[in-house]
């Protein structure tokens, strides 16, 4: 027995120890950059903890983070929020043993298998003028030629539109999941006593639902911190400021304009938001969803 | 398993069913078409000329060219192109060969850590990767391993490997124990109980975990933006390099667009039963 934990420890303890090295250190370094002014430029900003709760007290009064933080609200609401309608309608078109349906159900992840470089490439295509398809129909209707990307109103919902495309598969994947799940007794039940489809799906179905539907809200949440191809790409955080997300925002503080420091304390309040909602998730689920 | 709930579970008969039918049938090829549209409309114009791939009203009935792709390959992205297919093999029989005994120990030595590790594996996997990349690029530059193909697999692991850890403990937690319980008795020692019979049979799950590896190292954009430069440049970033000052490369663009995405569309059709487990590791069970 001695031998066979003793094994096991030899199995297990590279792994941990690369897990421990390229995870626990780069998170304390992380935290100890954010207490530091650090600047490439300027080397005497290195390991300079004069004042190690600047940049957060900076960050309080920086215009262009706290529009960030708006920016990253609107982002995440509106494409979980469609992202869920979408995803919720096709999981139920397609919770059906319809062969044909079943079928045709792999070529719906797509979108979400696709290198997101690849995406936002497509989509920079549609929303340009002059090369793009949306565009050229919309001018068939009479409509005028619209710059999206360079329209202060139009450019974060050209995003949300590409994220929505982008992600809800996901969402459709996790429901149609749970919808498979579901047991039968309680629906046979209802139509039984005559309750019409309408009201067996508003009234059984979708608060059966609703813990799948919580769970992939909060995964969809936390990764719409993500959606940074999709902004490098179609407008680099313009026109302005308007789509420059937290994420991206720490991105060009980081590495466009040098301030690592500053941009570490940034990452250190996006990577707080973003444990804050993994124990959301943990504490809601327990530690797994079960699934198909 | 599957037990359907709203929609019918045997064609339905009757002529007012199979109108219902149709309906259902025509919502979804709307959705579909919807969905494929934007990947269709690209692969359409990498098959086009520059000047042809961006007119308006769009020739649908075109002579298809290959000149992007010939172009791509003569020119740096064919470089870039095998960067990100080292580095993504590499990176993924890396975790594999770290991962898969660990995650065999975890399983087999009924260790009551479950919860701890899947919530360290949860926040790894959902950390945005700007927490990473900002002390890798300063260690990075300490050890001069920014611009290489090593200093990617090394990051690539802070995903990877929590991933094979979770999934590969998943298929193995699904293996009967009592072959190995018989091949211990008759004497076989651990290590050749491990390498002999369960790995074998846990086949088809290293196959999709390794596949997972790959796609997550082939598609990421950010972290290859950031730690490279020019040598060690990867597919994604060397297509972005293609809306330069002088105009953009639509076709180029497309072509390399397309190229990037092919492999990745293939193999996820291989997985798609296990993409919900992949993409959500450490919380959701497959």
């Amino acid at each position: 027995m001695r031998q066979r934990t003793r094994f096991f420890v030899i199995l297990l303890s590279p792994a941990l120890v690369v897990l421990a090295v390229v995870t626990f250190i780069p998170f304390a370094f992380l935290l100890s950059t954010s207490l530091t002014p650090l600047n490439l430029a300027r080397p005497t900003t290195w390991w300079n903890f004069g004042d190690p709760l600047g940049n957060f007290r900076e960050l309080l009064t920086d215009h262009r983070f706290l529009n960030s933080l708006g920016v990253q609200l609107r982002l995440s609401v509106f494409t979980v929020g469609f992202q869920l309608l979408l995803g919720l309608g096709a999981a139920v078109m397609l919770n059906s043993r319809l062969r044909f349906l079943e079928t045709i159900r792999a070529l719906f992840i797509i979108p979400m298998v696709l290198p997101p470089i690849v995406v936002a490439i497509m989509w920079k295509v549609l929303f340009t003028p002059d090369i793009s398809l949306l565009d050229w129909f919309l001018g068939l209707l009479g409509l005028p030629e619209i710059a999206w990307l360079a329209h202060p109103r139009l450019a974060l919902p050209a995003i949300i539109i590409a994220d929505v495309w982008e992600w809800f598969p996901f969402t459709m994947l996790m429901l149609l999941a749970a919808l498979q799940m579901m047991p039968d007794e309680p629906l046979e039940a209802a139509r039984i006593d005559g309750a019409s489809s309408w009201q067996v799906f508003w009234q059984i179905v979708l608060p059966l639902l609703r813990p799948a539907i919580v769970v992939t809200a909060l995964f969809r949440v936390i990764e719409s911190v993500k959606a940074f191809p999709l902004i490098f790409v179609m407008t680099g955080g313009g026109p302005g400021t308007v789509t420059e997300a937290t994420n991206y925002y720490a991105f060009l503080q980081g590495f466009n304009y040098s301030m690592i420091g500053f941009s570490a304390s940034i990452s250190v309040v996006v990577l707080a938001s973003t444990l804050l909602v993994s124990y959301l998730i943990i504490r809601l689920v327990g530690t797994h969803v079960e699934v198909e | 398993m599957s037990r359907s709930s709203e929609t019918p579970r045997r064609p339905p008969r009757g002529p007012r069913k199979r109108l219902g039918a149709a309906l259902l049938y025509g919502q979804v090829l709307v959705l579909l078409a919807l969905t494929l549209f934007p990947v269709l409309w690209l692969v359409q114009m990498s098959l086009k000329t520059d000047i042809e791939a961006i007119r308006m009203p769009p020739k649908l009935a075109f002579s298809p060219t290959g000149e992007n792709y010939v172009a791509l390959f003569k020119g740096k992205f064919a470089r870039s192109f095998g960067n990100s297919t080292v580095v993504s093999v590499a990176t993924t029989l890396l975790s594999l060969l770290l991962g898969v005994p660990a995650a065999y120990a975890l399983s087999r030595a009924g260790l009551r850590t479950d919860r701890s590790i899947a919530l360290w594996i949860l926040t790894t996997r959902m950390a945005p990767p700007i927490a990473f990349a900002i002390p890798f690029f300063l260690a990075y530059r300490a050890v001069g391993l920014i611009d290489t193909l090593t200093g990617l697999v090394i990051i690539y692991l802070t995903f990877n490997l929590s991933l094979v850890i979770w999934m590969m403990r998943t298929f193995f937690d699904g293996l009967p124990r009592s072959l190995e319980e018989a091949a211990a008795i008759d004497g076989a020692s651990p290590l050749s109980v491990f390498l002999r019979i369960t790995l074998p049979l846990a086949g088809p799950g290293l196959a999709t975990t390794a596949i997972f590896c790959f796609l997550f190292a082939w598609n990421d954009f950010f972290f290859a933006l950031v730690l490279t430069r020019s040598k060690a440049q990867m597919a994604p970033v060397a297509i972005v390099n293609f809306m330069n000052y002088e105009g953009w490369e639509w076709g180029k663009i497309a072509g390399g667009g397309t190229m990037i995405m092919l492999p990745v569309v293939l193999f996820s059709l291989l997985v798609r039963r296990y993409l919900i487990r992949g993409l959500t590791a450490g919380a959701v069970k497959g």
